[in-house]
């Protein structure tokens, strides 16, 4: 079980902030997030992109911000679950939390911080109407275990590195492997095409482009994918396989947390934000993109901010009977609790005589 | 008499744009020109799709959330970017008038332009 003061879900920019703030407090914070490294959208999907409003910088690269925050933070000794989603949660009876992830890593904490963004980044899936009958007799949409596909024949459909640089990988442990793309033109890393159009010539990867996966067969698990032709009038292809497995990126999805009793409006969580940005239940606040309230900006800055909120009202929470002045860094300096000490340095008194 | 003219000027600056919603409703709406909005923006800020459901990227050609049938003038709107390209790559549904609405900028010329909003994924 892991303890802590603040347990925060979604590792973005706002909730890496957030352990500042709480560090500012003397609390101590931990992160799950879904995506195997911290920063959210800033890393997963734009990491190379420039922010200009950020306060401060007047451009900075979202990849760099998160670097940036992370040494900020780093004082403070957040601890992290990456890769793993937060499934549920239980209020215990003296008003704490635990928060159990998908894989089971459980978490204790006074306050739940959900600063959560668009939602966990989950796989895509293709809108073929029974594919869902399929997940796991069949269809994957992760591989986990490459081993599972020796000697099986596989259908991988994409066209993104993922889809190449497995296409390439399970071409010298599956029995077969197709790679369905609905283009002739494939986004990924130029080595990698060139690859697969190398091992597509000599037999290794059957290449089948302008064509879209449209049906799966089978009767108790998946026997045959549909491949329709886009060339061809819409031509037809029944191609038996062992395993299909749709590779066509990550999207986010709200998930888990829209079942904890939370209210949810327009996909976001409703907060306080005449207050502290504390969610319907007491406890559990929402802050950054994955909250709403009237007048609501989608914005890093804000996220920011609400962080800085919400903190004071945690410690009060966790502390009802301590008093806490806010204290500005400039005055009295950042206290780590590796045992840092950042402070503004002193000015030298030294008299002219 | 100052007043009047400004909303006329203000008025005039604004078009007219068709949008078929997911459910298939057709919704004509006014787009201002001089607000440096894209056409995913004029869907949401006439909220023809639920928050959430489009625009997710927030405009970067970074998801297909935004993804729309552009029913007429195919021709006036800006040649698709790689970005573009690629994400539509990825997306289900496409169609060969399928456009992000993200990357297409409301300019006086799409006065009567007609888009359908693409499913969303699932």
């Amino acid at each position: 079980m892991i303890k802590t003061d603040i347990l925060i879900i979604g590792a973005g920019p706002t909730g890496l902030f957030a352990v500042f703030e709480a560090g500012l407090l003397k609390l101590k914070c931990h992160l799950i997030d879904a995506l195997p490294q911290p920063g959210g959208q800033c890393s997963e999907i734009y990491p190379k992109k420039p922010i200009y409003d950020i306060p401060g910088f007047p451009e900075v690269l979202a990849g760099d911000l998160i670097t940036n925050l992370m040494e900020q933070i780093k004082p403070f000794e957040p601890g992290f679950t990456l890769g793993e989603r937060a499934q549920t949660i239980d209020k215990q009876e003296d008003g704490s939390f635990i928060v159990t992830t998908n894989k089971g890593t459980k978490h204790h904490a006074p306050v739940v911080v959900i600063a959560g963004g668009l939602g966990s980044f989950e796989p895509r899936k293709p809108p073929i109407a029974n594919i869902k009958d399929y997940e796991d007799k069949g269809v994957a949409y992760i591989i986990r275990e490459p081993e599972v596909y020796r000697d099986k024949k596989v259908v991988i459909a994409g066209g993104g590195d993922s889809a190449l640089d497995w296409a390439i990988y399970l071409a010298d442990v599956a029995s077969e492997v197709s790679l369905v793309h609905r283009r002739k033109d494939f986004r990924g890393a130029l080595d990698s095409v060139e690859k697969v159009e190398e091992l597509s010539k000599i037999g290794k990867i059957n290449l089948i482009t302008d064509a879209e996966v449209t049906d799966l067969k089978g009767i108790e698990a998946l026997e045959s994918v549909v491949i329709t032709h886009k060339t061809s009038a819409s031509e037809k292809e029944i191609k038996e396989t062992d395993y299909f497995i749709p590779l066509f990126g990550l999207s986010p999805k709200l998930g888990p947390i829209a079942d904890w009793g939370l209210e949810i409006e327009k996909n976001a969580i409703k907060v306080d934000n005449a207050y502290d940005y504390q969610t319907n239940i007491p406890g559990i606040y929402a802050i950054g993109d994955v909250n709403t309230y009237p007048g609501k900006l989608k914005l890093i800055l804000c996220g920011f901010h609400e962080a800085a909120i919400m903190c004071q009202s945690a410690y009060q929470r966790i502390f009802p009977d301590k008093k806490y002045v806010m204290k500005y860094t400039t005055v009295s300096g950042v206290s780590g609790f590796d045992g840092s000490k950042k402070e503004a340095k002193k000015e030298v008194v030294k008299s002219i005589n | 008499m100052t007043f009047d003219l400004e909303y006329l000027l203000e008025d005039m600056s604004d078009i007219k744009i068709t949008i078929i919603d997911r459910e298939g409703e057709a919704h004509m709406v006014d787009a201002p020109t001089d607000m440096n909005m894209n056409l995913m923006e004029v869907v949401r800020s006439y909220e023809l799709a639920p928050e959430g459901t489009i625009g997710i990227c927030g405009g970067m050609a970074m998801c297909a959330s935004c993804q729309c049938y552009i029913l007429n003038f195919g021709h006036m709107l800006p040649e698709q970017s790689i970005e573009e390209e690629d994400m539509l790559d990825q997306a289900f549904f496409v169609e060969d008038n399928s456009r992000l609405s993200c990357q297409i900028p409301i300019t006086e010329e799409l006065d009567g332009l007609e888009v359908k909003l693409a499913p969303e994924a699932p």
